[in-house]
């Protein structure tokens, strides 16, 4: 090893803590972008898997009967490759000592083979028999929800007719990955299932004898979709078809986009921050070390070596930095990644997880580390060569500072000497103050953006669940109804009011940019659920027009007074043009409002309803759950209560997950500044604070003197990371804004002063163990040696 | 003759450096008195810096026993220690040791501030011959000047001793004068009782009494029945 080579370890070894604490910010990176990006390529991959293996579908239709011999017919639209007929229904479902009535999506399975499509992941047990009406398999979530062995028993009511069913097997589904029940906004494993039954058993049941009332279809690589939709759609029409559909406007598929796609956002959001934070550490650290060894350089230089290996030599030690930063933010990356892949797997109930191996990724984090300190080291790098021997062996001349403001003002008076030495040196080196505050406000913008998305689930669950929708439950009914059933249901026990409402399946449209939606029709005297408008506000709807969600306004490009052309895809299927009157705040899907009347004079049919709201009596629950469940029109319930509990769990979990990693590695930023800001002043000024402590400053005040520039940049810094926060909390709700969900930006004070608090934390932890240098201050031995 | 301010009895310092026992003080004993100027001479790691240190609170003796007036110097905590060296000490060093990003007036200040009786930070200057270059940074000012705010930081607090360790060390034959002329001046004015290390020996003409060392120990005492003047030095 070359006697360079020896200094560099030496070197490295004398600095440790500081090499460690830049390591571990170049390993925050590193991590960041492993853990984000990794789990998301395993989960995106075994998804992918999932949906190969399983032959997930690519188009999707519902019809209420067409005939088996449509399905040649379908199989011969050009770009189809296989076509998958079924009998689906959703029934209420009675679970013994469940109180609740849940509802379930009854799926047939082909009696002799497995379905084309969509097959099944069979988890424990096996398929129902041919015929055997009684036997299910149910997806393994809604088991587990209700402790389900195989054997056990619920009932459901299937067209009319309570019947008693047996579990025979529990499966998973690469179409039932997310499941969400009719009218609910998040999972609820148990008041929703899927059950598979055998198709003679369900065709007989539902009096669909070689009829089908659901097809998948598989395209092949480069088909057209919108065009198989269309045909799709035109030879379904006759058969009560609805809007056929990709995979876009598949909900468990959409849904688990949107969660990748929290993911993903991650991996962009994070890294940049701490490689710009590593690159100015580096800087920092490697100037000061040259400006340590200028004499060592200079004497290097007058030796004879040349610029190139002193340079390379520092390089070196930033090389070295960089490789332990990889190696600890590899390996806590990795093990964060299995992690947080294995939490989001259990989560979705993948029957397998892929975990992606991505030498690619470990390169590329590699590589920006490297650059981000190779940039930071540029500074230093230029002193090296720049400095003539010569000079480089003389003491450097002593740093010239200049009054802050004109000797008349006489700042003296006002604040202390050290106040004053603490303002110059800020003054003296703006660029790296500016940079340490830089660094202090990123660590806060991190811990906002981590913390932010409580606030903001906290406002989405106060507009959705407090203002807009104030219902207790919501019934939905098999087939459309007269409107007469709300008196017959305000009658059930403990209902306290009703009010019904109408939905229509339409395509709404603006120019070329088309989406399948349903338009609710309401009473303009309804009180549960109302319409808030992006102002917030409750709004009528007047007697003509369309209300439509903000979102669905921006994809569209249409505003209050513009029209939008609206198929109407069932009944009447007509095509008309409406007004839009409002647009509403919503954070769940793309819809669109109307009067109930005008809805009805547009469908050309007597007053219907679909759906009711209702207001109940807590006392008498019970009682009105049971009078539900023996009500054969009823397909399912969706409780409010039941509904917000789920998504304050599911949020829960993830922003808990989430907000420790965050919190972590803004510690780390954090400390890796203030430790190595407090360094490097000690080794500058050792000298000075030493002169004090000879003059009889105490180690307390020669500790204050150090700290304060820094706890000044640490304060000043604390604003500048709110807004960069709210900036990036803007960037991240921007990203993620969808048809799926999307919210609104708001950040609470309180997240505010948690952000800054565990920030300044970091930061008087990194003090105290400044504080230890100070300690060990040789006094004599820095004055007798020459700056 | 005037009070004893510092007592030494037997004041030993050994240092250990691997197997090898460095006597950086062998059992010296010493008094000082009240305004008296005294030099110390001697080759390098004979002990004067080591004896310097100590009676200035920045260094503990291994034995022995050393008295500040009534105070007993040895076996002190740092804190004590901290609080003898603000009350009592003043300190000039060959290296300046001052703070390049305060002014002149304000190093001085830094002291005064905290310090029970000090004088005005001009003042102090002023005995160094320094009024007209207060406002001037460190970096504004020749080494001699620098060495000067040093020793006006020194004395501002009007210490009872000021310990100088090679003073004009760094400082040309001319600065080096003025130097040693405004020690003298303090000591005539405020009657601080000067120690001051030194190599050059034609410093030992301004001296009250001159302390040679050798191997750790002080080999032999020249009093001087009368002192020079700085300006009659020539080195």
């Amino acid at each position: 090893m070359s006697a360079l080579d020896i200094k560099l370890f030496r070197d490295a070894r004398r600095l440790w803590t500081q090499v460690l604490a830049i390591a571990l910010v170049i390993g925050g990176g590193v991590a960041t972008l492993i853990l984000a990006v990794g789990s998301h390529r395993s989960l995106d991959e075994s998804r992918l898997a999932y949906y190969e293996r399983y032959a997930f579908a690519d188009v999707f239709a519902l019809a209420k009967r067409a005939p088996k011999a449509l399905v040649d017919q379908i199989a011969q639209i050009p770009g189809v490759t296989a076509v998958d007929a079924r009998i689906a229904r959703l029934a209420l479902v009675d679970v013994p000592g469940f109180s609740e009535p849940a509802s379930a999506q009854f799926v047939s399975l082909p009696d002799v083979g497995e379905p084309v499509l969509n097959r099944l992941y069979l988890r424990a047990g096996r398929l129902p028999e041919p015929g055997r009406a009684e036997e299910v398999v149910v997806n393994e979530s809604f088991a587990l929800a209700h402790r389900f062995g195989l054997g056990a028993g619920f009932s459901a009511i299937l067209n009319g007719r309570k019947r008693q069913l047996i579990i025979v097997g529990t499966a998973l589904s690469p179409e039932f990955i997310y499941t969400v029940g009719p009218g609910d906004l998040m999972p609820d494993d148990r008041r929703y299932g899927i059950v598979w039954m055998s198709e003679k058993a369900l065709a007989s049941v539902y009096d669909l004898d070689g009829a089908f009332s659901s097809v998948s279809v598989k395209l092949q690589r480069g088909a057209s979709e919108s065009e198989v939709v269309a045909r799709l759609d035109s030879l379904l029409d006759r058969y009560g078809g609805q809007a056929a559909h990709g995979r876009k406007d598949q909900t468990s598929h959409a849904w688990l986009d949107h969660e990748l796609d929290m993911l993903n956002n991650m991996s962009r959001t994070l890294p940049p921050i701490f490689l710009l934070v590593s690159a100015f550490l580096v800087n920092l650290t490697l100037s000061r070390l040259v400006a340590l060894e200028r004499e060592q350089i200079g004497l290097l230089k007058a030796l004879g070596y040349r610029d190139s290996s002193l340079v390379l030599h520092y390089l070196k030690f930033v090389a070295l930095v960089v490789l332990i930063g990889i190696a600890i933010g590899s390996v806590v990356g990795t093990l964060l990644g299995l992690r947080i892949t294995a939490l989001f797997g259990d989560f979705f109930h993948f029957p397998f997880l892929l975990f992606a191996r991505s030498p690619d990724l470990y390169a590329i984090a590699g590589a920006l580390s490297a650059a981000a300190a190779g940039i930071g080291a540029i500074r230093a790098l230029r002193e090296v060569v720049n400095l003539p021997p010569a000079v480089a062996m003389q003491p450097p001349a002593l740093p010239s500072f200049h009054r802050l403001v004109p000797t008349a003002l006489s700042l003296d008076r006002i604040v202390s000497q050290p106040t004053l030495m603490m303002l110059r040196n800020i003054s003296r080196h703006p660029v790296r103050a500016a940079l340490t505050a830089l660094g202090m406000a990123l660590a806060t913008a991190i811990l906002v953006v981590s913390l932010f998305t409580r606030d903001t689930m906290e406002q989405l669950i106060e507009v959705t669940y407090f203002l807009a929708d104030r219902q207790d439950a919501t019934i939905g009914f098999v087939e459309k109804r007269a409107e007469n059933v709300v008196t017959q249901v305000a009658r059930l026990p403990g209902v306290l009011a009703a009010e019904p409402f109408r939905e229509v399946p339409v395509r709404i449209r603006n120019g070329n940019v088309e989406r399948r939606i349903t338009i609710s029709g309401r009473r303009p005297e309804s009180h549960l659920r109302r319409i808030i408008d992006v102002d917030l506000q409750p709004v009528v709807l007047p007697a003509t027009g369309l209300a439509i969600s903000g979102m669905l306004g921006k994809i569209l490009g249409v505003g209050v007074g513009d029209s939008v052309e609206v198929d109407v895809l069932e009944g009447a299927r007509r095509t008309v043009s409406l007004p839009i009157v409002a647009l509403v705040e919503d954070y769940f899907g793309i819809k669109g409002m109307m009067d109930m009347e005008v809805l009805t004079r547009l469908m050309r049919e007597g007053p219907v309803v679909n759906s009711v709201n209702l207001s109940l009596d807590d006392n008498r629950r019970d009682q009105f759950y049971a009078a539900v469940k023996a009500m054969p029109t009823v397909s399912g319930m969706a409780l409010q209560r039941t509904s917000l509990a789920n998504f304050r769990k599911t949020v829960a979990l993830l922003i808990t997950t989430m907000a420790s990693i965050y919190t972590g590695l803004a510690a780390v930023i954090a400390f890796g500044v203030v430790y190595n800001n407090a360094r490097i002043s000690l080794s500058e000024r050792a000298r000075e604070l030493a002169s004090l402590r000879v003059l009889g400053f105490t180690r307390g005040e020669v500790l204050r003197i150090l700290l304060l520039e820094l706890a000044i940049l640490t304060l000043i810094a604390q604003p500048a990371g709110w807004v960069i926060g709210y900036g990036l909390a803007w960037i991240m709700k921007t990203n993620l804004a969808g048809e799926l969900m999307r919210v609104r930006l708001v950040v609470e004070h309180s997240t505010y002063v948690t952000a800054s608090a565990v920030v300044l934390l970091a930061a008087i932890a990194s003090a105290f163990i400044v504080r230890e240098r100070i300690n060990q201050l040789d006094l004599v031995a820095v004055l007798k040696t020459r700056d | 003759m005037t009070e004893a301010i510092f007592t030494a009895t037997a004041l030993t310092k050994t240092y250990v450096s691997g197997e090898v026992q460095v006597h950086a003080l062998n059992n010296v004993d010493l008094e000082i008195s009240e305004k008296e100027v005294v030099v110390l001479l001697g080759p390098s790691g004979s002990g004067k810096t080591t004896l310097l240190n100590i009676m200035g609170g920045l260094d503990h003796p291994t034995s022995g026993k050393l008295f500040f007036k009534d105070l007993e110097l040895t076996g002190r905590s740092d804190r004590e220690l901290t609080d003898y060296r603000r009350r009592h000490v003043g300190f000039v060093f060959q290296f300046y040791n001052i703070v390049p990003s305060l002014t002149a007036y304000e190093n001085v200040a830094l002291v005064t501030e905290i310090s029970e009786r000090p004088m005005r930070p001009d003042e102090a200057l002023a005995l160094v011959g320094l009024e007209g270059r207060m406002h001037h940074f460190p970096a504004q000012l020749s080494g001699g000047e620098q060495q000067r705010v040093a020793i006006a930081r020194a004395i501002a607090k009007r210490p009872a001793v000021l310990l100088c360790d090679e003073p004009t060390g760094a400082l040309d034959s001319k600065t080096g004068i003025k130097v040693i002329e405004a020690l003298l001046g303090v000591n005539r004015q405020l009657g601080t009782t000067t120690l001051i290390i030194t190599h050059n020996a034609s410093i030992q003409q301004v001296a009250d009494r001159v302390l040679f060392f050798a191997d750790g120990r002080i080999s032999r005492i020249q009093r001087n029945e009368t002192r020079r003047e700085a300006a009659q030095l020539v080195w």
